[in-house]
């Protein structure tokens, strides 16, 4: 019983009230205090968890080059073939008429059948038909019925070829009629200017489009990743135990998470610009405030995310689900959302990488276009801050 | 077969199946992507918002801007007053090309001299300025034919007859919807192959299996039937939604196509099972599956054409599964491919699916002991 | 009762916690995981909180930590509301869960130093704290190190002294003592006696009666109630003179101990070395020798009650079931020793994990590895199933060798992890059907092992729950049950009852028991010495060496010494490693001697 006879002089001082005049002070120094060390654990954390640097640097340069090189709507040089069934004078300046413009390859047959495979398996872009009575028709000033035969099984390129090719024709067509002597027509033609991107090169809205993606995985996936880590660790039991508020283990999540954004979007950027060329019109501070408002959207839809799944599984299941697919597919990145079904149009208004693609690829490549910015930084920023509240009202600081 | 074998694919089966959260995650992600494939993925360009600044007061310049208004491929257009509301206009991303006919357009026609319209498009989004740049051209082209042939009841020479085979729309649903019967299936097995081993790794049972008289092939195998029951089902299951409920239907024959599943999936377990038995954790094989997922998926034709790809990265799809059963999942479908068509596809597969079959099995061994 | 009349004489040594009515459930119509508990807690003192799996002791934890809301009743801790001041109580209270609750990706320095952030441990303060507990822990050493890099006693300690770092006014320690050797368990001990010194109250919840018996007080919970709180010793004494050991059994214990289980008057029995210890039911006369059939002459005398002996009682004496582990077919013996292990050494890199081991298991015996964490007897264990290959030397499994002819001796031996690794998504049936086909039975063969396995572990209600869901007890029996349907000649058992209370261990030893005496031969590691008091021979690994091998009784027989004339096993245990520490540090000055010279 020794024990116990010690007890009466070492406990006083520790039962003693906790109720101190400064308490409010000190509570805002020990908050502070708090939030840095939360911050600093998850820093570390970061530095030394090998998946989360795979996230961070591996996926986006991966993506970027993906993008950057992968995926390209540019269709230079689509191999044609030409069916000429009956070689006359015209259908050889046809021909050489086609072979000159800087879209086609042109391969030449006299049989439609020599190149029915080909088109099948997907050697040919487009066949060219040019019937027997061609020049006879021409001649008499019939319908000539030139046919153009493209593949729909890839409708995007099916277009361009299909554009293409009757822009050859008519120019072609126009041509023989002004030589032919046909008086009083005059030659209209189209002059087009292609602004931003002169060279119509895809990689660059496709660039500045994906670096939304990778800043919606680092954000919503990584965050999600890490809170359900810590549930399915069991360190969080530990940590609600300590004097730490839900806003303080929330801040410390997304500080260095930011930060780890930020950095991402950084080299994403200096890869875009000096890798791929891709011009940079805007002002840094656009850019910045743009990445900033975007990032919140994505930390805190991780949050939520995470305050709903405790396990990793799950959480990176709803992150794909509610976070990626959505910014696949309904940003205008890739896909014309203009076209979509209205419905599909209407949904696509609460998606936030729409409001950031369209930001980026204005930075990128208009400049500083407050009509186009400062509405969406400003969407962002509200999105955020509805997120943010509702994280705080589901975060619960309770095991059950 | 050995009971040890249909024991452990029974159990495997079971495992990949019985948890009701991974149910849910196997079932509504692809169901969500069929649905967002067959609505929301179009490169087409429909109801594009163009403007037009007419500067000419000339008739004619009123009958190219009224063909331009009949055209179904614009939202109603834009009417600009003046040259200073161009660059808003194109900035704030309201329109995506404006139209502009010079004051002295009329005149010039009149006077059978060279006229142009200008167009400025906005190439921030390069692909629909390029295909309405198409469109347009195409109107104006139509237009000066017309007005060459002296405008009174042409004769219509120009006639071209164009034909896209296989998909006379030109619908994007109608290739993106097959081909989910590719893709669908390549990201669905790989998770559950991915997740199989390292998962077993993780809770421990692993070495429950090793302690076993299994051998290190029959776990292989074992785990390899399922992935090929799960591809079959869902490649089965997404084949009915695409021809029952899309009404898609199948031109060439069901055999060809399973033929090609078959090795394709012998692929992609091969892939799966090799990543599994290289990392070990099931968060690292979730790293893993998506690390390959994403350049198969991007590199494949999936999204766009094969031959836009630079040179040196063609090889790189020519390595990927994917890049083959696409092929087929599409010739099968919408252009009847003759089987000699399907087996220049097959064999680079079955090619792949040996090497990470024997590189998985190798690893296998190696871990275990 | 002079304790409790000295804290009613003190002002400060109010209670600590006061639970009244407390109520917890999970689901709303399903049973309550606490049921009107009321309680207090007295500082300066430890209180044990012992009760079998699912009793809701980590329930009971949680609530005190302000991390789940009673349903109904009140429950204050330092004063606090747990719900309504939980801020307040988080200031004074330090926490450690039964999962650590480390982060292994951090160092042992940055995971004090976050705790320390987090508790407001700052400046000077801090300083001295972090020297005190890194020497009070021993881990000052280690302060670079990944936690996850830890053993699982020092995992345990840095858990504590993260707890501990602004002195707690209450300390809740959820199972500290799981997993941890009985060098380090020992240590924990005395971190928490000096703790109590100060006067903070500590409650440790345990499934090990020998920790319960140390504490000042202990509160039992059975199906979340509360069946007893005050001194164990109060409790034990209610046993009276009902405790007796039976000697001079022999080989033949395992039997005895069957048949005496057989008795209505007989309510718990262990064996105890090579003694069988035995408590007789309320107002049951004393066991005589001539009741119980056997071969050689037995004695019975009175022993010592203990308090594993109270609770058991209390808890309504050990579950009577007949087992039937009769096998279809009787176990085919081959010829030479059951169990091979000839120089066995295994290096990773450098570090040479097993250092030469050799032992060979008789048929019909049970053999265990015993050793602290990190000692060699895992890498030793897993050549011998055949999931490591030795660098050199040779592991036989029934005559079999595991690398020459691997499949034939995985087919003779049964295996049952360390952790529960079944499928946990899987129903108990389909786990069965799975083990079954894995080894290869078919047919009538299979499902009749089958049926055979749910009769004798009664499995039968259980068949179509996941095998993740079961209590503790049913997953235990199930995963043996699994090991065993193939019907092997050698049974390896890792760690089998690690964590696991009184009662089911019981339940686990009685049919590994009923086995051995059908021939079955058993291997075990365990680092618990209640385990390895099944044991007929144990072998003592330490840093890679085999450094006993006896029986239990012999090993504490060499330690017998004047001032511990009664050894217990843990002692011996203990003893046997120190005498090998400094024997090592001898030869080791004796070599730099040498070398120098």
């Amino acid at each position: 019983m020794t024990t116990l006879e010690r007890t009466p002089t070492d406990a006083a001082p520790l039962a003693a009230a906790p109720a101190e005049p400064d308490a409010a002070r000190r509570d805002r120094t020990g908050r502070f205090r708090r939030m840095k060390a939360l911050i600093r654990k998850e820093t570390l954390q970061i530095v030394r968890d090998p998946s989360s640097l795979v996230i961070a640097v591996v996926l986006p340069i991966l993506l970027l080059f993906l993008f950057g090189f992968g995926v390209s709507f540019d269709v230079t040089k689509m191999r044609i073939g030409l069916v000429i069934e009956e070689p006359t004078p015209e259908t050889a300046r046809f021909e050489a008429s086609l072979s000159n413009t800087p879209w086609f390859r042109v391969q030449v047959a006299h049989d439609r059948r020599a190149f029915l495979d080909d088109l099948t398996a997907s050697r040919l872009e487009g066949v060219i038909v040019l019937p027997g009575d061609f020049s006879e028709r021409l001649g008499r000033g019939d319908s000539a019925a030139v046919q153009i035969i493209t593949d729909g099984t890839d409708p995007n390129t099916a277009s361009l070829v299909n554009g293409y090719a009757q822009g050859a024709w008519q120019s072609w067509l126009l041509q023989s009629a002004l030589s032919g002597g046909k008086e009083g027509a005059a030659p209209i033609s189209t002059d087009p200017r292609f602004w931003f991107n002169p060279e119509l090169e895809s990689r660059r809205f496709l660039v500045p489009g994906s670096i939304a993606l990778i800043l919606m995985m680092i954000g919503s996936l990584l965050t999600a990743l890490v809170v359900a880590r810590e549930w399915e660790r069991g360190t969080i039991e530990a940590l609600l135990a300590t004097p730490a508020s839900v806003t303080e283990f929330l801040v410390g999540k997304v500080v260095p998470n930011f930060v780890l954004g930020l950095c991402a979007m950084a080299v994403s950027v200096l890869f875009a610009i000096f890798v791929f060329d891709v011009p940079m019109r805007g002002s840094v501070w656009a850019l910045l405030a743009a990445s900033t408002a975007f990032l919140l959207v994505a930390l805190s839809s991780g949050l939520l995310i995470s305050s709903l799944a405790r396990s990793q599984f799950l959480a990176s299941q709803i992150a794909m689900i509610t976070a990626f697919l959505p910014a696949l597919f309904f940003s205008g990145f890739i896909f014309e959302i203009s076209s979509m079904p209205g419905p599909l149009q209407a949904f696509s208004a609460i998606i936030p990488a729409k409001y950031y693609v369209r930001s980026l690829q204005t930075i990128f490549l208009a400049g500083d276009v407050g009509a186009v910015l400062v509405p969406s930084i400003l969407i962002l920023a509200f999105m955020s801050l509805v997120l943010m509240l509702l994280t705080a009202r589901f975060s619960k600081m309770r095991l059950d | 077969m050995p009971p040890r074998l249909l024991a452990l694919i029974v159990k495997e089966l079971l495992a990949a199946f019985r948890d009701p959260k991974a149910r849910i995650a196997f079932i509504i992600p692809p169901l969500m992507q069929v649905f967002l494939y067959a609505y929301a993925a179009t490169l087409e360009v429909k109801h594009a918002s163009i403007a037009v600044l007419n500067e000419d007061w000339g008739e004619t310049s009123r009958q190219l801007v009224t063909r331009l208004e009949r055209s179904s491929a614009f939202a109603p257009i834009l009417w600009l007053k003046s040259d200073r509301e161009i660059v808003p206009v194109i900035d704030s991303q309201r329109v995506v090309a404006v139209v502009r006919i010079g004051q002295d357009f009329s005149r010039k026609v009149a006077a059978r001299e060279p006229a142009t319209v200008q167009v400025i498009l906005d190439g921030r989004k390069s692909n629909t300025a390029q295909i309405l740049n198409g469109y347009i051209g195409s109107i104006v082209t139509q237009f000066a034919i017309d007005q060459a042939m002296g405008g009174t009841d042409p004769p219509d020479i120009s006639t071209v007859v164009e034909r896209s085979w296989y998909n006379p729309n030109r619908d994007y649903a109608t290739t993106m919807v097959p081909s989910l019967v590719a893709t669908l299936t390549m990201t669905t097995v790989l998770m559950i192959m991915v997740m199989s081993v390292a998962r077993e790794r993780e809770l421990g049972t692993f070495e429950q299996l090793l302690v076993s008289p299994l051998q290190p092939h029959e776990i292989l195998i074992g785990k390899a039937v399922p992935g090929l029951i799960v591809g079959f089902v869902l490649a089965t299951a997404i084949m009915l939604i695409v021809t029952q409920f899309f009404r898609i239907p199948m031109l060439g024959s069901p055999l060809v196509l399973y033929a090609g599943l078959f090795v394709f999936l012998l692929a992609i377990i091969g892939v799966g099972l090799f990543i599994s038995s290289l990392v070990s954790t099931q968060q690292q094989a979730m790293l893993g599956a998506m690390v390959y997922m994403m350049p198969a998926m991007m590199l494949s034709g999936f999204t766009s054409p094969v031959q836009n790809m630079p040179d040196w990265l063609q090889p790189v799809a020519l390595m990927n599964p994917l890049t083959h059963f696409l092929v087929i999942v599409r010739g099968v479908f919408l252009r009847d491919m003759p089987m000699a068509l399907v087996a220049e596809r097959i064999w680079p597969m079955l090619f792949i699916a040996v090497f990470t079959l024997t590189a998985a099995g190798w690893l296998f061994r190696r871990k275990i002991s | 009762m002079t304790g409790g009349a000295a804290i009613e004489a003190m002002p400060d040594a109010a209670p600590m916690a006061i639970a009244r009515d407390l109520v917890k459930r999970f689901t709303p119509d399903g049973p309550p995981a606490l049921d009107t508990l009321s309680f207090a807690i007295k500082p300066g003192q430890v209180t044990g909180v012992a009760g079998p799996d699912g009793a809701g002791k980590t329930t009971l934890m949680r609530l005190m930590a302000g991390l789940l809301t009673p349903t109904s009743g009140s429950l204050t801790v330092c004063g606090f509301d747990t719900i309504r001041d939980s801020i307040a109580l988080h200031q004074s209270i330090g926490y450690m869960p039964q999962r650590f609750g480390l982060y292994e990706d951090l160092t042992v320095f940055e995971n004090l130093t976050l705790y320390a952030d987090l508790r407001g441990v700052v400046g000077k303060e801090r300083d001295d704290t972090f020297k005190r507990l890194l020497a009070f822990t021993d881990l000052a050493r280690f302060t670079d190190r990944l936690a996850g890099a830890l053993s699982g006693g020092m995992k345990q300690k840095l858990g504590l002294a993260c707890a501990m770092l602004k002195a707690p006014r209450i300390l809740l320690l959820d199972e500290p003592g799981v997993g941890v050797d009985p060098i380090s368990r020992r240590e924990l001990w005395q971190m928490v006696h000096e703790l109590t010194g100060e006067g903070v109250a500590v409650v440790w919840t345990t499934a090990y009666l020998d920790e319960a018996e140390n504490c000042a007080e202990v509160i039992v919970l059975n199906e979340g109630k509360l069946l007893y709180q005050g001194e164990p010793k109060v409790m034990t004494a209610r046993i009276g003179d009902r405790a007796f050991l039976l000697e001079g059994a022999g080989a033949e214990r395992r039997v005895v101990l069957e048949r005496a289980l057989a008795r209505p008057d007989i309510i718990d029995g262990v064996l105890q070395g090579a003694a069988v210890r035995l408590v007789t039911k309320e107002g049951a006369p004393p066991p005589r020798p001539e009741d119980i059939e056997t071969a050689q002459p037995i004695t019975i005398r009175p022993a010592k009650p203990r308090f594993e002996d109270a609770f058991v009682v209390m808890l309504g004496g050990q579950p009577k079931r007949t087992r039937e582990m009769k096998s279809a077919g009787q176990i085919e013996h081959r010829e030479g020793p059951a169990v091979e292990a000839l120089n066995l050494t295994r290096r990773f890199g450098n570090f040479t994990a097993a250092d030469n081991i050799s032992f060979s298991i008789r048929r019909g015996e049970i053999f265990g590895l015993l050793g602290p964490n990190g000692a060699g007897k895992s890498t030793t264990f897993k050549m011998m199933c055949g999931l490591l290959r030795p660098t050199s030397g040779t592991a036989r499994v029934d005559g079999y060798d595991l690398y020459s002819a691997p499949a034939a001796a995985r087919s003779r031996l049964g295996y049952m992890a360390q952790k529960f690794s079944l499928y946990g998504d899987l129903t108990v049936r389909q786990n069965l059907d799975f083990f079954g086909g894995a080894y290869g039975l078919m047919g009538r063969a299979k499902s009749e092992a089958i049926e055979r396995a749910i009769a004798a572990f009664d499995l039968g209600p259980h068949l179509s729950t996941n095998a993740g869901q079961l209590p503790l007890g049913f997953k235990q029996r199930l995963a043996l049950a699994a090991a065993i349907l193939h019907n092997p000649p050698v049974l390896f058992l890792d760690e089998p009852t690690s964590g696991v209370d009184p009662i089911t261990r019981r339940e686990f030893w009685g049919t590994i028991n009923a086995m051995v005496s059908g021939g079955v031969t058993v291997m075990v590691t365990t680092h618990f010495m209640d385990e390895a008091e099944y044991c007929d021979r144990v072998a003592l690994i330490y840093r890679g060496r085999c450094i006993a091998l006896d029986t239990p009784d012999a090993l504490q027989a060499r330690v017998k010494t004047p001032e511990l004339p009664n050894p217990t096993l843990e002692d011996a245990f203990i003893a046997l490693v120190e005498e090998q520490d400094s024997q090592r540090q001898a030869e080791g000055a004796g070599a730099r001697l040498g070398t120098a010279a």
